[in-house]
Parts: C-alpha cells; sequence; structure tokens
C-alpha cells in the first residue's frame, strides 16, 4: 500500500477492484464504511461477482474477468475529454510533458521493438528524448505532438464506450456512472483510493491493471495525498515483509537486483543497476545502490566480505540474463525431471499452484523434499494421494513440524508496511520449533558437514555470518543494521542515510534502516497513541510501531503539496512547511519546497522524479493495452488484432492442453476466490471445525440461466472440466452472478473457491487443477483468474461426500 | 442511567459488588460467582498477531500453566481496535489444535506411511542430502562460460508465514547454498 489501512477512511471514492475486501480482509472494511458513513464516500465495487463487498458498496458493476484495461482505459478517456485531470499535479509532478523518441509508436496492438520470436520488445525504442544535459526535453503546454500526454491522449482514444462495453460486457450506463464518479476526485480537495488484490494480479496483464489504475491516479492528482493511493490489499499475514524481505528469485533483500552472469563483478553490477541522473532537482534515490547491496553482502559475509573480494559478491549464485526461476517454470522443470530436491516452508503448491494435476505428478520426481509444516496438507501428503501408487514414488519426505505463531517472537509488516512485533506466548508445543530455529539449526549441521569433508565451493557456506541459535531480537538488530568501525562500531545505525559502500556498515535490509535505533530500541513494540493535532485528524499514529520508509506512513506525500509546500486539501494535509520546516507525516525526503530551487521533484524512486504516465520499464509497452486471457471465450476483441498479451509468459508440456479462442468445447469462463472462513489452500482452518461447518464443500456459483442452459438445480453435484483437469463441485445457482453480453453473443462466467483438498474428506480437491500455467511477463504471477471451462451434472461422485 | 456493555463487565467483573449493585440496580451474585470462576483469572497477557491476512489484527493470548487458554481480539492496535473476523476468532482452537504437527516425520522412498525421527537424525539425513545434490550439480560456469556458481537441481519455496527475521535468515542461507529456484507466495 502506498497509504495504510485507517487511511482508507479519508478517502471520497474507493474504487475496489479485484478484490473482495469486505469478506476477504474483513476488518480493514470499517474504514472504508467509515469514508462512507463519516464523510458521504461513494464506495464502488467492480468484480464478476456480486458479495458482501457489493452488497455495502454504493454500486457493484459487474465485470467479465480479464478485461480491468478496458474497463479502465475508458476511464483515461473519460478524464481527459472531460477534463477532470488534476493540470498542475500532473504537469509538475509526473511525466506527462516529457518528449518521448521518435521512435515510438503503436501499431494494431504492437509498440515498436516487438521481436517475434523472442517474445521480447527492444525498449530503447521507448525511451525519452534528451537535452544537452543528458535530462528529458519537455513541454509543459502538454502540446507536443510527442509529449506523453497526446501520446496517452491518443492510446486510450480507441477507448470508446461501445468498444469497452462490448469487451467487458459492463453496461455503457454503468461505465459512466463509475467513471464520473471516480473522475470527480480529480478535483484538487477530493481523494479518491484504489483497493485491489489478487483479482489484479492474477492475469497475463496483472502488472498492467495495476498501471492502469497508477496512470488514474496520478491524472487525479491521488498519489501522495490522504485518502488516495494504490493499495494492494496483501492477503498473507506477513506478505509484504516477505516480499520487503524478497523470498523471490529475481531481488535481494530490498528489492535489490539478482546478480547475473553476464555482470561478473561488484563493479559490473552496481553499474547496471545503478540509475544515474543529471537533474540536480532529482533525487534519483536508487543512486544509493551501492551502499544498500555492500551493507546487506557485508551482513552476510560479516568478516570475510573485504573490498578485495568484491565483498563476497562471488560467492553469491547468478542467474541467466531473460531466464526466470519462478513457481511456473520450476514445476514444468521438475515435472521434466530435472529438479532433485528442496524445501517447501508454510506453503501448499500441490493444491495452489495452477494446474496442480501436474504439479503433483511433477513432485515425484523428486530424490527428497523437506517441509516445514504446522498441519499435514495436500503438499506434505502428495505421495498417497488419491490415484497415486507410494510404492512408486521414490521421493525421501522429511516433514519439519513448525511451531503456531503464538508460540514464538518476531515481527511482521502488515499491508500498510507497519512493523509490528508479536511477542512468544508459551514454548513451541511437543517438539515444533520456529521455522527460523530450523533453518539455522539446518545450515549449521550442512556448515559442519562443510567443515569436516571436502565439499564444492563451500566458502559461501562457510564464510557466513550465521547464528548458533535463532534469536528474534538479535535479527531485527541486524535487520536494521549497525556499525563494524569506527568510533560508533556495535552501534546501531539511525536510518539507511547512515549506510555506507565502504564495508563499514551491516544492513540486512535498507528499507528497514531505522527500525531498531540505540535511542528507542525496538520500534516494532511501540505502542504510544501520541499523535499532533494535523497527524490525528488523519490517523496517522505516526508513534504507534514503526513503517518503512523512516516512518513514512503515506509514500510519495510531497505530492500532496503545492510547489510552495501549501497541501492541495488542508482538511487532510499530510505533510505542511511551516515556518521552514515540514510539519505532519515524515516527507518523502526533507528538501524544501521546490519553489524555493532547493528542492526535489516528489517522486523520488524514479531516475527522473516524476509519476510515470509513460512507463518505458516493463515488458509489454509503456501504456497499458488490452489483451484478452490466455484462455479466452472470444476470437477477437475490437482494440487491436493482437488477441492475447504478446509477451505472457506460457508454459508448454505434454499437461500443459489449452483451450483455442472461443473454444466451443470449454465456452465459460471460470473465476476463482477465497472465502472468509477458510484460509488460501484452506489446510489451517479446515482443522477447525466450525470453520469447515459454516463452508464445508467445493461449490461452483453460476447463473439461473446457465444453470438452465445445462439443467442444472441449486444444490447439484456438477463436474467443471476442462483440458487440464476435471473438478467436482456443488452448484450453487445464484443471482449474484450474471451473464454477460460479450461481443454481441452471451458469454457465462462461474466462480469457485480454491480452498478445499483431498485430506479433508468429502470436501472436494483443489480448484486450481483447473488454472492455467501462463503468466504475466514482468513478474509471472499465474493467470488464476480466468481460465475457460465446461459444466455437466455429475452422475457419480469420488471428491464430495453427499 | 445507560450501560455500555464494556461499562457493565467493568463494573459487574472486577467484583467492585456494592457499587455494582446500586448502579445497575439488580442481583449480582450469580454474575459475581461467575466471575470468581473466570477462567483468566490470574493468565497472564502477552499481544500476538492473528497468522492470516495482512490487517493484522492484534491478539491478546491469556496464558496459564504455560497454555494458552483464550486468545481475543486486541483493542490496542487502532487498525483493529479488537475485532477479530471468523478466521482470527479461531485462533485458540487452531493452537489446541491436535491437527498439528508436533514430532519430526520421515517418509522413506517407496514407503506408505510416516515414522516418527529424532531431530537430530532427520536434520543430519537431510543436511547430507542438500551437500550431496549440491555437490554434484554444482555449475561454476554456464553455458556461455559465464561465472554463475549455482545449483539448478534444488530449490527453496516458502513463505509469507514466516516472521521478517526469519525471512531474512532463510534468504542467507538458500543464496548461500547457491540456490535460484527461490519463490514464494508473494508470486501467486
Amino acid at each position: 500500500m502506498t497509504n495504510h489501512w485507517i487511511d482508507i477512511k479519508n478517502t471520497d471514492c474507493a474504487l475496489i477492484m479485484g478484490s473482495n475486501a469486505a469478506e476477504h480482509h474483513p476488518i480493514c472494511f470499517k474504514w472504508v464504511l467509515k469514508a462512507k458513513e463519516e464523510r458521504g464516500a461513494t464506495i464502488i465495487h467492480v468484480d464478476p461477482k456480486f458479495s458482501r463487498t457489493s452488497a455495502r458498496s454504493d454500486f457493484h458493476v459487474p465485470l467479465r474477468s480479464g478485461t480491468d484495461i478496458p474497463f479502465m482505459g475508458g476511464m483515461i478517456k473519460y478524464i481527459i475529454e472531460n477534463k477532470k485531470y488534476f493540470q498542475e499535479y500532473v504537469t509538475e509532478y509526473t511525466n506527462a510533458s516529457f518528449i518521448v523518441s521518435k521512435k515510438f509508436e503503436f501499431n494494431d496492438g504492437l509498440f515498436t521493438g516487438y521481436n517475434p520470436k523472442t517474445k521480447i520488445y527492444d525498449k530503447s525504442q521507448w525511451q525519452f528524448e534528451l537535452d544537452g544535459n543528458g535530462n528529458p526535453k519537455k513541454d509543459k503546454t502538454l502540446k507536443h505532438p510527442r509529449c506523453v500526454f497526446q501520446l496517452l491522449k491518443k492510446h486510450y482514444d480507441r477507448y470508446n464506450l461501445d468498444d469497452v462495453s462490448a469487451t467487458t460486457g459492463v453496461s455503457k450506463d454503468n461505465l459512466l456512472k463509475v467513471y464520473s464518479a471516480y473522475a470527480s476526485t480529480g478535483a484538487p480537495d477530493k481523494a479518491g483510493t484504489v483497493m485491489y488484490a489478487l483479482g489484479w494480479t492474477q492475469h497475463t496483464v496483472g502488472v498492467q491493471n495495476i498501471r492502469a489504475s497508477a496512470i488514474i491516479q496520478l491524472m487525479l492528482g491521488n498519489i501522495g495525498v490522504a485518502g488516495g493511493g494504490i493499495n494492494a490489499l496483501r492477503g498473507e499475514p506477513n506478505v509484504q515483509g516477505s516480499t520487503d524481505h524478497c523470498i523471490l528469485w529475481h531481488i535481494l533483500p530490498g528489492y535489490l537486483a539478482v546478480p547475473r552472469g553476464d555482470l561478473p563483478t561488484l563493479e559490473d553490477y552496481l553499474k547496471a543497476t545503478t540509475p544515474v541522473s543529471h537533474d540536480p532537482m532529482s533525487a534519483n534515490w536508487w543512486q544509493n545502490y551501492p551502499k544498500y547491496t555492500v551493507s546487506l553482502l557485508k551482513g552476510w559475509f560479516g568478516d570475510s566480505a573485504t573490498k578485495e573480494n568484491g565483498f563476497g559478491y562471488d560467492w553469491l549464485p547468478k542467474v541467466d540474463k531473460g531466464e526466470d526461476y519462478s513457481y511456473l517454470y520450476l514445476f514444468d522443470r521438475m515435472y521434466k525431471g530435472k529438479i532433485k530436491g528442496g524445501n517447501i516452508w508454510a506453503t501448499g503448491p500441490a493444491s495452489s499452484v495452477p494446474n496442480s494435476n501436474k504439479v503433483r505428478k511433477a513432485m515425484e520426481n523428486l530424490d527428497w523434499l523437506s517441509i516445514a509444516e504446522i498441519h499435514h496438507n495436500e503438499t506434505t501428503d502428495f505421495w498417497h494421494r488419491p490415484g497415486a501408487d507410494p510404492k512408486k514414488i521414490k521421493t525421501e519426505v522429511f516433514l519439519l513440524p513448525s511451531c503456531h505463531k503464538v508460540e514464538k517472537e518476531g515481527s511482521v509488516s502488515n499491508s500498510g508496511r507497519w512493523l509490528l512485533w508479536h511477542y512468544a506466548a508459551t514454548e513451541p508445543q511437543g517438539q515444533s520449533k520456529s521455522m527460523g530455529q530450523i533453518m539455522v539449526e539446518i545450515m549449521n549441521k550442512v556448515r559442519d558437514l562443510y567443515r569436516k569433508q571436502d565439499g564444492v565451493f563451500a566458502d559461501p557456506i562457510l564464510k557466513l555470518d550465521w547464528p548458533s541459535n535463532y534469536d528474534a531480537e538479535k535479527m531485527a538488530k541486524k535487520i536494521n543494521g549497525y556499525y563494524t568501525e569506527g568510533p560508533k562500531k556495535g552501534q546501531q545505525v539511525p536510518s539507511f542515510g547512515a549506510l555506507k559502500d565502504d564495508g563499514s556498515t551491516v544492513c540486512l535490509n535498507w528499507l528497514y534502516a531505522g527500525s531498531y535505533t540505540e535511542e528507542d530500541g525496538n520500534k516494532a513494540k511501540r505502542r504510544d497513541y501520541s499523535q499532533t493535532p494535523m497527524q490525528a485528524k488523519i490517523g496517522l499514529y505516526p508513534n504507534f510501531s514503526w513503517c518503512w520508509p523512516v516512518n513514512r506512513r503515506i509514500l510519495y506525500n510531497r505530492a500532496s503539496v503545492d510547489k510552495n509546500g501549501r497541501p492541495w486539501d488542508p482538511e487532510r494535509a499530510v505533510i505542511e512547511w511551516k515556518e521552514n520546516k515540514w510539519i505532519g507525516d515524515v516527507p518523502d525526503g526533507g528538501w524544501p519546497p521546490m519553489a524555493t530551487g532547493k528542492g526535489k521533484y516528489p517522486f523520488i524512486m524514479r531516475k527522473e522524479g516524476h509519476g510515470q504516465l509513460f512507463g518505458p520499464g516493463r515488458a509489454e509497452g509503456p501504456f497499458p493495452e488490452h489483451y484478452e486471457p490466455i484462455e479466452t471465450p472470444i476470437k477477437k476483441h475490437p482494440f487491436s488484432k493482437q488477441l492475447n498479451n504478446p509477451c505472457a509468459k506460457i508454459i508448454d508440456s505434454d499437461a500443459d492442453k489449452r483451450a483455442r479462442p472461443a473454444d466451443p468445447r470449454y465456452p465459460i469462463v471460470l473465476t476463482t476466490y477465497s472465502v472468509t472462513e477458510h484460509w488460501c489452500g484452506g489446510s489451517e482452518t479446515r482443522a477447525v471445525p466450525w470453520l469447515l461447518e459454516a463452508e464445508p464443500q467445493l461449490y461452483v456459483e453460476m447463473s439461473p440461466e446457465l444453470a438452465k442452459e445445462k439443467g442444472i438445480k441449486n444444490g447439484d453435484p456438477v463436474i467443471v472440466e476442462n483440458t487440464r483437469g476435471r473438478v467436482e463441485a456443488i452448484a450453487m445457482v445464484t443471482m449474484r452472478i450474471r451473464p454477460f453480453k460479450v461481443m454481441g453473443k452471451t458469454v457465462h462466467e462461474v466462480g469457485m473457491p480454491f480452498c478445499f483438498g483431498w485430506m479433508t474428506p468429502g470436501a472436494g480437491d483443489a480448484t486450481n487443477r483447473l488454472c492455467i500455467s501462463a503468466g504475466d511477463p514482468n513478474t509471472t504471477i499465474p493467470e488464476f483468474k480466468a481460465c475457460c471451462v465446461n459444466i455437466k451434472k455429475a452422475k457419480r461422485l469420488r471428491e464430495l461426500s453427499r | 442511567m445507560k450501560i455500555t456493555r464494556r461499562g457493565f463487565m467493568k463494573v459487574t467483573g472486577l467484583g467492585a459488588v456494592s457499587i455494582a449493585l446500586s448502579q445497575v440496580g439488580f442481583d449480582l451474585r450469580p454474575i459475581k460467582a461467575h466471575a470468581a470462576k473466570l477462567k483468566i483469572k490470574g493468565a497472564k497477557e502477552v499481544i500476538s498477531i492473528c497468522g492470516f491476512c495482512s490487517v493484522s489484527c492484534h491478539l491478546i493470548c491469556h496464558v496459564k500453566d504455560g497454555k494458552v487458554i483464550s486468545a481475543e481480539g486486541d483493542p490496542g492496535y487502532p487498525v483493529s481496535e479488537g475485532a477479530l473476523c471468523s478466521k482470527g476468532a479461531s485462533t485458540l482452537a487452531m493452537i489446541n489444535s491436535d491437527h498439528r504437527l508436533f514430532k519430526p516425520l520421515y517418509r522413506a522412498p517407496y514407503s506408505d506411511r510416516w515414522e516418527e525421527k529424532s531431530w537430530d537424525w532427520i536434520l543430519d539425513r537431510l543436511a547430507h542430502r542438500i551437500k550431496e545434490t549440491r555437490d554434484r550439480d554444482f555449475k561454476e560456469y554456464n553455458d556461455k562460460k559465464e561465472r554463475v556458481n549455482r545449483v539448478e537441481s534444488m530449490f527453496h519455496l516458502g513463505s509469507s508465514q514466516l516472521d521478517n527475521e526469519e525471512c531474512a535468515l532463510v534468504h542467507q542461507a538458500i543464496r548461500a547454498q547457491g540456490i535460484v529456484h527461490f519463490d514464494h507466495q508473494a508470486r501467486i
């Protein structure tokens, strides 16, 4: 989230899209209702299914899964044509005025530079035109035909109401209702917030869904302000923190790029990753890359990390440029016998990765597997799943019992980036241990072996700065970082401003520097409710816990003030320049306002310091463009000849069969979702009797029209099937799902939860067996939210009890 | 006199009987008897956090004789203000569930059952398998002759259920082993 949970109460309009917040983040919804009840905010829910979020919204707008970009593209057109954008904000704080290279073009669904063989764009054709100093040329009148604003206008001119309506299945009335309500937040003293979740990310255009909302938010001046922002409602308890610490192949802690084979030395790596700006007004925050990288390496390898050995850079594994090592590719390689062993910790891919039948089969190819879990689930017990013969499965499985969260201490980061400490209520029960302790012990055993026996490339293992026991408090101190030499040796660094690239500081994650200081100790433990009246007005709570970065509660908050440091909306001020200092939130850099001539642009994480309407870094183009899901009920759409995302990551194997576009065998769109009572794959919540009683087994929601067409009655057992699998479910015939009118024909959509598995007898088995192994080209997040299926009545049941 | 639920609990729950009687105007003896037997009496309060979505609703765990006997919403967390959803409100049942794993288990190749093993045995064997796989499959150079120092045949998945401090350690350990197939729930 750019903002935080409580801040939602400050909004004038909430666009909830790709999320069912009331059911999946129930306790946050009070802040939505507060905005509605106390500010009279308009709450909009755009989602294929009517849910309890819709029930509490001013209006629900059903939309066909996978068509968010045309929906928002139409809104961008509406904002421009009706001059609803915030002119000063757009001109001064976004890259609307930048002139784009003459090489840049867009023709019939493709931007310039596309290579159909590699499915990769040459992004050098999307660059800005530079002046003599190497800075982007600008036209602040926004009239230059190649300025971003004009290109944006041209790009979305095609997204007219007729075509958007024909593609999304949303009526023109509904489109206009949403566009006009949301665009009204373009006034300087209005704020609109975007709340999204997996409904946006889990598409082959997931990143561009969010980009489209970023364009809208920047045009309306909604970034940096209270009640605004782009707010990912993050799901898992610490998925914010685990992402910040980057349990992900492509980044090191603090969002630093993974080392690559073509960057053999630390010097090469830093040269490739550290951006250079020639504009004195641009803070270009990533110029600090070397300090953050070296402090991390120093934390990992301690005294063994020296200037001479590139602080141990050579010891890190390097990936190949252009290669992908994420879930979809991992399981494909496992299926093809290339993966031999590994760890699955507190995640259940046998149910939660698309095409789960393939995933389960792939696991049989492992020689060994270590699993840390709190319960048995479909992953731990994959070797005796229905239809499998344990006597033919070679995998050696180590099942490591992990303790419950209340039995250990440590911190999590909530969706609003607040760092929160939880204390150990008791010792771990039975022989269970915290996962931190388990990892410490595994590595200590491995290190012992490498000490005693010869081994390949033992340095990175033996030279680790590694504890003998897990101590959360000590790790929290190390994450913050400390000085390794000089007069302050051993002391905690006060913030990331103190980090150095010469080995004199340790820091395991620069974003968290400042969370554990000499003065204040562990700030995740703070429970101080004090705030100034200005802070209290927007519910900032700056002294409760701590938040990254540097306790800044609202990101890009210098965009909430004009060039003189005056808030656009004094009633909802986030920061203000008063008596030569900033008051309110911690500003995005302490420089004086821009009008003083000593200020900096507000979007400090971008090299040019401006919010990016034109985003030249993304895989499939600088502007979001509509592409259908990989499995789609239509053969063509009105926006171009390019049916699917030209850069989508699509996995091919004999187990990855796909339906053709508008395949008559599979005409129905399937989307998936959670339920309030179960957690993700459900292995933990299915063990609680009353939660299982409330949501006992797998169902499929469908419209009365589809049910009639198929001769299905409410409560009938049915088979939902496609090229990848066959899933039993109970039919739930409901008005909550409506048929869509798409390109002149009726398209039915159905929805299924994904929280059930065969380990709970009679509850049904993984819905994800139907989902497709295709991912977004930027993130490789799979397209769980749209694939094609067919439905028929079940004659006999194997997975569900009746 | 207007009495809120919280106010009612305050005047009746703590045994201030003489004042309470006059305030609420009815016989409190049965309630008093109940209060004397409140199961959280004398329990230690420990703050924890719900293990589900990222609203991070706080919990107050009541601990008695080394066991959590109650887990309820913590009104001191300004986001949740004491509220919990159906999952968070089930935390106690999850902590004390007999469905939980309490011992290390091992499944031998081609076996149809789990066997209980000691931590020492199981971690020892796992460490041997890690070293054996790593030493056998370690790649110093890729096909382009770039120095890559990695193991492609091992992987690690998880987890967003880990605390920040655990994530930091896991990340360090996985890169040190040379693993590149490294991912977790943020991707799915």
